[in-house]
C-alpha cells in the first residue's frame, strides 16, 4: 500500500466547503473548485478548459428532465392548476399535510420500487400538484398560515419526493444502480445475483419509509403548535 | 450510426436549444429586465451548447461554460416581466376547466412510463422507435410535447404563450438551472483528478478497522461523506466499495457482497439527501418552490437522512454474514 497518492485534488473539496461556508455564489464556488482541482492535478489552462468543455457537452442530457416539462406546467399554472389542486384537497375533510405527504411517499416509493421512477418528480409533480395540495391542506385548517410554515411544508414536499424515489428505486432489479453495483463487484472478481442486491435493499427501504412517515406525522403537530402560538401572539 | 432509432435524444437537444434561444430573444426584448443584455447573452450561450454542441471544440465549450458561470455568478441573470394573470382570473379558469387541467400534467409521467416500459423494445424496419440508450429521457421529451399540445388545445392558448410561460419559470429558476449541470462537470473533473484514490487513501490510512462495528460504520459513513463531496452516489460507490467494502468487509469479515452493496448504496443516498452538491434534487426544488433559503430542502432532509444512516449501520452490522 506504499504507492504515492496525490492528495492535492482534495483542495477542490476544501474550496467547496469554504465557498458554501462563506455563502459565496454557488456557481462561482463550482468554477473556483474546477480551477483549483485542475491545477492541483497539474493540468494547464488549455487542458483544463478542454476537460471541462468535454464534460459540459457530455452531461447536457441532465437539464432535459427539468426543462422540457416547464412549458406545459407553466401554461397550466396560468390557467389555475395550483388553485384547482388546492380547491380539490379542500373538499377532503380528513386531509392533513402530513397524511397527504405520507400517501404520496408510499405511492412514490412503491412505484419507484416497480421501476416506475417517472411517476413523481419536482418539475412535473411537486411544484404543480403535491406542494400546493400539502399547503392547501394546512390552509384549510389554518387560514392564516404563516410564511415560515408554508416554506417548511414546501421543503418537506420536495424532501418526500426525494426520499420516496431514492429508497424505492434500488429495490427494483432493472434499475441502473443495481446494474452498476453488479458491474463494479464483477470487476473486483465477485459474482452477485442482482436479485439478491435488490432483496437486501428492502430492510432499508422499509426503515426509510417508517422514519420519514413519522417525521411527516410530526409535521402536522408542528403546524398545529406553531399556529396556536401565533394565534396567542396575535391576541396579546 | 451505430444504433438506429426514429426518435433520438439529439432531437430534444434541438428542441431545448430552440426553447433557450427563444428565451434569450424574449429577454433581450423585455425592457423591464434590468440586465437584459447579460441575461439574453447567458441564455443564448446555453442555447449554443444544445444547438451546436456536437460541433463545438472541447476548449471552446469549456470557455463557454466559464463565461456562463461568470455572468451568472456576478448577478447578470435577472428577472423580467411576464404578464401574469391575477389570482382571480386563475381561480375562474380553474373552476371552468376543473379536473381537465390535470390531464396535460399527467400526460408527462404516463407517457414516460409507457415509453420506458412498454415501447422500449418496439422496432420499425429494424429501427428502434425510441433511442434505446435514453428511453426514459426520450419518452419524457415526447410526453412534454404531447402535454404542451394538449394544454394549448384545452386552454385555447397559443404555443407562443407556452413559450412565455416556460420563460417565466426558467427565469425564476435562474442560475439554479445550470448549477446541476456544472456540478456534474465538477464531479467528472474530480474523478479525472484522482479524487477517489485520495479519499480512499485518507479513509483507510487513519482509522483502525480491527473492530467489526468500526469497519461497518466507516464504510457506511464513508459512502455518505463521499457522496456529500461528489453530490452523486454513483461516484461514491466504486471508491468506497473498492477502498473499504471489498478489502475489509468482504476480505476480512467475510461479508455477503449483496448485503454490502445494497446497504452501501443506500448509505450513499443518505449523503445525497444532505448535500447542496446534489443540486437537481436539493437546490433546484428549492428554486422551483420559490423558497427564500436555497438550502431549505437539504436542511429539512438531514433529520431523515441521519437516522436512516444509523439504521443502515445497524442493519449492515447484523446482516453482514447472511
Amino acid at each position: 500500500m506504499n504507492q504515492t497518492v496525490n492528495l492535492w485534488p482534495l483542495l477542490g473539496v476544501a474550496v467547496i466547503i469554504l465557498g458554501f461556508a462563506l455563502r459565496a455564489h454557488p456557481v462561482l464556488v463550482v468554477i473556483a473548485a474546477c480551477a483549483v482541482t485542475g491545477f492541483a492535478a497539474a493540468m494547464d489552462v488549455e487542458h483544463l478548459l478542454a476537460v471541462l468543455g468535454a464534460a459540459f457537452i457530455k452531461t447536457r442530457n441532465l437539464p432535459l428532465i427539468l426543462l422540457l416539462p416547464l412549458a406545459a406546467i407553466g401554461l397550466l399554472e396560468r390557467y389555475g392548476l395550483k388553485e384547482h389542486a388546492q380547491a380539490s384537497i379542500a373538499r377532503i375533510k380528513s386531509a392533513t399535510t402530513g397524511r397527504l405527504l405520507i400517501v404520496y411517499l408510499a405511492i412514490r416509493e412503491i412505484s419507484a420500487a416497480f421501476g416506475l421512477t417517472s411517476i413523481g418528480g419536482h418539475p412535473n409533480m411537486v411544484r404543480p400538484l403535491i406542494a400546493p395540495m400539502a399547503e392547501g391542506a394546512a390552509e384549510n385548517r389554518y387560514p392564516a398560515l404563516t410564511d415560515p410554515l408554508r416554506h417548511r411544508i414546501r421543503a418537506m414536499s420536495a424532501a418526500t419526493d426525494n426520499v420516496g424515489l431514492f429508497f424505492g428505486e434500488d429495490v427494483f432489479v432493472a434499475f441502473g444502480a443495481i446494474v452498476l453495483m453488479q458491474t463494479i463487484l464483477r470487476g473486483e472478481g465477485i459474482e452477485v445475483d442482482p436479485l439478491h442486491i435488490a432483496m437486501w435493499g428492502i430492510p432499508t427501504a422499509v426503515t426509510a419509509f417508517i422514519i420519514h412517515s413519522w417525521r411527516l406525522h410530526r409535521l402536522d403537530a408542528h403546524i398545529a403548535r406553531a399556529m396556536m402560538n401565533s394565534a396567542k401572539g396575535g391576541q396579546a | 450510426m451505430i444504433s438506429g432509432s426514429l426518435i433520438k435524444l439529439d432531437f430534444f437537444y434541438l428542441v431545448l436549444g430552440a426553447m433557450l434561444l427563444m428565451i434569450a430573444v424574449m429577454a433581450l426584448r423585455d425592457p423591464h429586465n434590468p440586465k437584459r443584455y447579460s441575461s439574453a447573452l447567458f441564455w443564448a450561450l446555453y442555447a449554443v451548447v444544445y444547438l451546436a454542441g456536437d460541433w463545438l471544440s472541447p476548449v471552446a465549450a469549456g470557455a463557454l461554460m466559464v463565461v456562463m458561470a461568470l455572468i451568472a455568478g456576478f448577478g447578470g441573470v435577472t428577472l423580467g416581466r411576464y404578464g401574469e394573470r391575477s389570482p382571480e382570473q386563475r381561480r375562474d379558469s380553474a373552476q371552468r376547466l376543473g379536473h381537465k387541467l390535470l390531464i396535460p400534467a399527467l400526460i408527462i409521467p404516463i407517457t414516460t412510463m409507457i415509453g420506458s416500459t412498454l415501447l422500449k423494445d418496439v422496432k420499425f424496419d429494424g429501427l428502434f422507435l425510441l433511442d434505446p440508450k435514453n428511453t426514459t429521457l426520450v419518452s419524457l421529451g415526447c410526453g412534454s410535447l404531447f402535454a404542451v399540445a394538449t394544454a394549448c388545445w384545452l386552454t385555447r392558448a397559443t404555443p407562443l404563450q407556452a413559450m412565455r410561460e416556460s420563460r417565466r419559470l426558467v427565469d425564476h429558476l435562474g442560475w439554479a438551472v445550470v448549477l446541476p449541470h456544472m456540478l456534474a462537470v465538477l464531479g467528472l473533473l474530480f474523478t479525472e483528478a484522482g479524487m477517489g484514490k485520495a479519499v480512499a487513501h485518507v479513509v483507510t490510512s487513519y482509522i483502525n478497522m480491527d473492530v467489526k462495528l468500526v469497519a461497518v460504520a466507516v464504510y457506511c459513513i464513508g459512502m455518505a461523506l463521499f457522496t456529500i463531496i461528489m453530490g452523486n452516489g454513483f461516484a461514491a460507490f466504486p471508491v468506497i466499495a473498492g477502498g473499504v467494502g471489498i478489502p475489509v468487509l468482504v476480505g476480512v469479515y467475510h461479508a455477503n457482497p449483496a448485503v454490502m452493496a445494497a446497504i452501501g448504496m443506500f448509505s450513499a443516498y443518505c449523503g445525497t439527501l444532505m448535500t447542496p452538491m446534489a443540486a437537481n434534487f436539493n437546490i433546484v426544488p428549492a428554486a422551483l418552490l420559490e423558497l427564500p433559503d436555497k438550502n431549505a430542502v437539504v436542511k429539512i432532509q438531514v433529520a431523515t437522512a441521519l437516522p436512516i444512516l444509523l439504521a443502515n449501520i445497524a442493519l449492515l452490522y447484523f446482516l453482514l454474514n447472511m
